[in-house]
């Protein structure tokens, strides 16, 4: 077992090299792996453990102890921002404890970086906390007697480093978590927010790969909370660490997570990322807990969109528009061009007069339509919805038609309520112009022998 | 019935009921004796070699040297009222006669307090670490507290002979326990995220006990080592009944003869030492001395870069400095 370990901790030293095709697609592989933890509290911890594995409930151990994370399971990538969602109570703080062993599991292992770090003597899990994983925590945890640039320093002052090289470090992070001017200041001299950035600082300084954030954001006031997320972001993407971050707060952890784990109860009950927890919750207690959130910023344009019905290419013509339009009782239609790629839009009357006029090119009276990409959060679409009754149409990088969102599904989407259409697909904007006229246009322009 | 004839018999054993404890304390303080002598004339050696060097530096300077140091260490730690207040005391005690008797029982106080202090620390500090070394030391304490002083000052004459030593034992026994007890509180109390932020970066247990948990517990430690000294005091007068001479000797004369001047004298001079005493500890456990607000405030003023955080709009707006991560 530790054999395999350790020629994965080699691979994974060595054989970064050479994969390493650029930095966006780097870092492939595992930086955090939990398998089959288990932590249970009281006189008997073992017991509790055996019996949960034999299929006990947790409220029926009570009396021997608490059981706080039960089988958890889950592979954090290198790069990615986790999230462990749950409400107090329900093993998030456990769980993450145990990642760096600061809580030692009962059951079960975790490894960083492809170092298996349960049950390794506590000098060995020392080095790993210095080198391989550092952590932030909700209520800053600073050492209030020593400055903001000490702080900063404490994980190199602790890896060894000399006193000047550390400080020339800790003062450029300090520059980057925008605490520029503060470096001498005790802690107590901050405000929250700021005392957080020495906390985050402190983690980033330490230079690990692995950050874990224990409700680092929730001791803050709501607004300086959303700028450090904002901010957390941006300094994920700029520096590429792996994060693995405590909440209660399932805004924030839609906001953050390239994926979220919700526990219950000591159990995790569902993984995925944030529109898979929105739009697919694996039971009604995930269900429940999602029907507060912030939809608009969660769900994106391609989550929600539908099939394409109105739609014709440039080359079908006039007639073929109108005839579409009449199918669908509709008053406007997508345009495709030749390569399939999105044109714009055409409406009846327009297509109307020009069928009546005899002019087969429907390029002349295309509107132009507003278009979004696939991942713009539906926030962003209710302006859109405003100024035009007609759907927004979603398209790929390569300005290809992958479906549209009418006003309705918007406002279902935004509501979490089912459209109700079932299989019949929702076709906006309703018709304007009767459908016997414009069958009789058709039939009085049709060419000899055509029936429309 | 049978019960009734129960407890009628064991009515009438319970005058011949005995457990001889006092005899096996007895011989057990024999066996010591015995066995152990060399060790506790080594002790009683030690201590009052200490004793004595205290109390030449004490004692052989004219009072006015003493009384300005002491006038010097008021001054610098807790300002100029307190220095005042500390001349006209020591000039009391002065003007009463006692001064040497004082600085006698100052040595014994200085000496016991050091050494317990020496032992509590460390003690506290194993009992804050070990749930097992506290369940140990928590009833010992209890016991050493509670047993009235004088007791322990029987086997203390008998292992140390008339003089300050067994004075300076029995200080130290009694005075020891807040000592133990609030730098065990002191170190539990210390915020458990900062420990835990210890660990997390990888510190060992004895940096985190030296560069956190011993910096934060410090209040609390000196108020502990404030009641050690408080309580040395409160056993001059016991120690004075074995023979160790001081203020403490002056009140068991007084009581002796029923003299209630001396007594008030040697009373008074006491309480002046006290006084002195806590409040100069008090004053180091607050850290609000006038040097050390001296050297933050020179400390502040080497950091020019740093903007003095003056009002909560500067904070604020530090705080919500935007965009300042992107592109550096």
């Amino acid at each position: 077992m530790t054999e395999i370990i350790a020629v994965k901790a080699e691979e994974t030293a060595n054989g970064a090299e050479p994969t390493q095709i650029s930095p966006e697609t780097a870092a492939p592989g595992i930086a955090v792996k939990a398998d089959k933890l288990y932590k249970a509290f009281g006189r008997k911890p073992h017991e509790i453990v055996k019996k949960l594995q034999a299929g006990a409930v947790r409220d029926d151990l009570a009396h021997l102890g608490t059981a706080a994370v039960i089988d958890a399971s889950f592979e954090v990538q290198r790069g990615e921002i986790f999230v462990v969602m749950g409400l107090s109570g329900s093993g998030k703080s456990t769980l993450i404890r145990m990642l760096n062993g600061l809580l030692e599991a009962t059951s079960g292992t975790v490894s960083v970086g492809g170092t298996n770090i349960t049950g390794i003597p506590a000098a060995k899990l020392r080095d790993v906390r210095r080198q391989s994983i550092s952590m932030v925590f909700q209520h800053f945890a600073l050492l209030p007697h020593r400055t903001v640039i000490d702080n900063v320093a404490y994980g190199l002052e602790v890896q060894g480093m000399p006193r000047e090289e550390r400080l020339a470090k800790a003062r450029t992070i300090i520059r980057l978590v925008g605490l520029d001017g503060w470096a001498d200041n005790l802690p107590a001299e901050l405000s929250g927010g700021m005392q957080q950035r020495v906390g985050l600082g402190r983690a980033l300084a330490a230079d690990t790969d692995v950050l874990l954030m224990d409700e680092a954001f929730s001791a803050l006031d709501p607004l300086i909370r959303r700028e450090m997320q904002e901010q957390l972001i941006e300094l994920q993407a700029e520096l590429g660490k792996t994060i693995i971050f405590i909440t209660h707060d399932l805004n924030e952890a839609m906001f953050l997570g390239d994926r979220i784990a919700v526990m219950r109860d000591g159990r995790i009950v569902q993984i995925g990322t944030p529109e898979e927890i929105l739009t697919d919750p694996a039971n009604d207690y995930v269900a429940q807990f999602v029907q507060d959130v912030d939809r608009a910023r969660v769900l994106t344009a391609g989550s929600v969109m539908e099939p394409v019905r109105s739609v014709v290419t440039v080359s079908a013509g006039p007639r073929a528009a109108l005839r579409t339009m009449r199918d669908l009782q509709t008053s406007a239609t997508f345009v495709l061009r030749r390569d399939r790629s999105f044109a714009g839009v055409v409406r009846d009357r327009d297509v109307l007069t020009q069928v009546k006029a005899g002019d087969g090119d429907l390029r002349s009276i295309i509107l132009e339509a507003t278009a979004v990409t696939a991942d713009t959060a539906l926030v962003d679409l209710v302006e859109l919805a405003v100024e035009s009754d007609l759907p927004i149409a979603v398209v790929d990088e390569r300005n290809r038609l992958l479906g549209v969102i009418p006003r309705v599904t918007l406002l279902a989407a935004l509501g979490n309520v089912s459209t109700g259409t079932g299989e019949l697909p929702v076709i906006e904007p309703p018709a304007t112009i009767s459908m016997s006229i414009i069958t009789e246009t058709l039939r009085e322009t049709a060419p000899e022998g055509v029936q429309p | 019935m049978s019960t009734a004839a129960l407890i009628n018999t064991v009515m009438v054993n319970t005058s011949d009921f005995r457990i001889p404890l006092g005899s096996w304390a007895d011989s057990f303080i024999d066996f010591i004796t015995d066995t152990f002598g060399f060790f506790f004339d080594f002790v009683r050696a030690i201590f009052s070699g200490a004793y004595d060097l205290v109390d030449l530096v004490l004692a052989t300077p004219p009072f006015w040297v003493i009384i300005l140091v002491a006038a010097a260490l008021a001054l610098m730690i807790r300002g100029w009222k307190f220095a005042v207040g500390t001349v006209v005391g020591l000039v009391v005690i002065v003007g009463v006669d006692q001064w040497e008797n004082a600085m006698d029982s100052l040595a014994l106080v200085l000496v016991a307090s050091i050494l317990a202090i020496l032992f509590s620390v460390p003690l506290g500090i194993l009992s804050a670490k070990s749930n097992l070394a506290s369940g140990i030391i928590r009833p010992i304490l209890d016991f050493m507290q509670t047993m009235p002083a004088f007791v322990y000052l029987i086997p203390a004459l008998i292992l140390f002979r008339v003089g300050v030593v067994p004075g300076i034992v029995a200080t130290i026994i009694f005075a020891m326990a807040p000592g133990v007890r609030l730098t065990d509180l002191g170190i539990r109390n210390v915020d458990h995220e900062v420990v835990e932020a210890g660990q997390a970066f990888g510190a060992s247990p004895w940096r985190i006990l030296r560069q956190i948990q011993l910096p934060l517990a410090m209040p609390t430690i000196m108020a502990g080592i404030n009641q050690v000294i408080m309580l040395s005091l409160s056993m001059v007068v016991i120690a004075g009944m074995v023979g160790a001479g001081g203020l403490g000797q002056q009140v068991v004369a007084s009581l002796n003869r029923i003299d209630v001047s001396l007594g008030f004298e040697a009373g008074l001079s006491v309480v002046i030492l006290a006084i002195f005493l806590d409040r100069i500890t008090a004053a180091l456990g607050t850290g609000n001395t006038p040097i050390g607000r001296i050297r933050a405030a020179r400390k502040h003023r080497s950091a020019p870069v740093a903007p003095a955080p003056t009002s909560d709009d500067a904070v604020h707006e530090a705080a919500k400095r935007p965009g300042v991560l992107i592109g550096s």
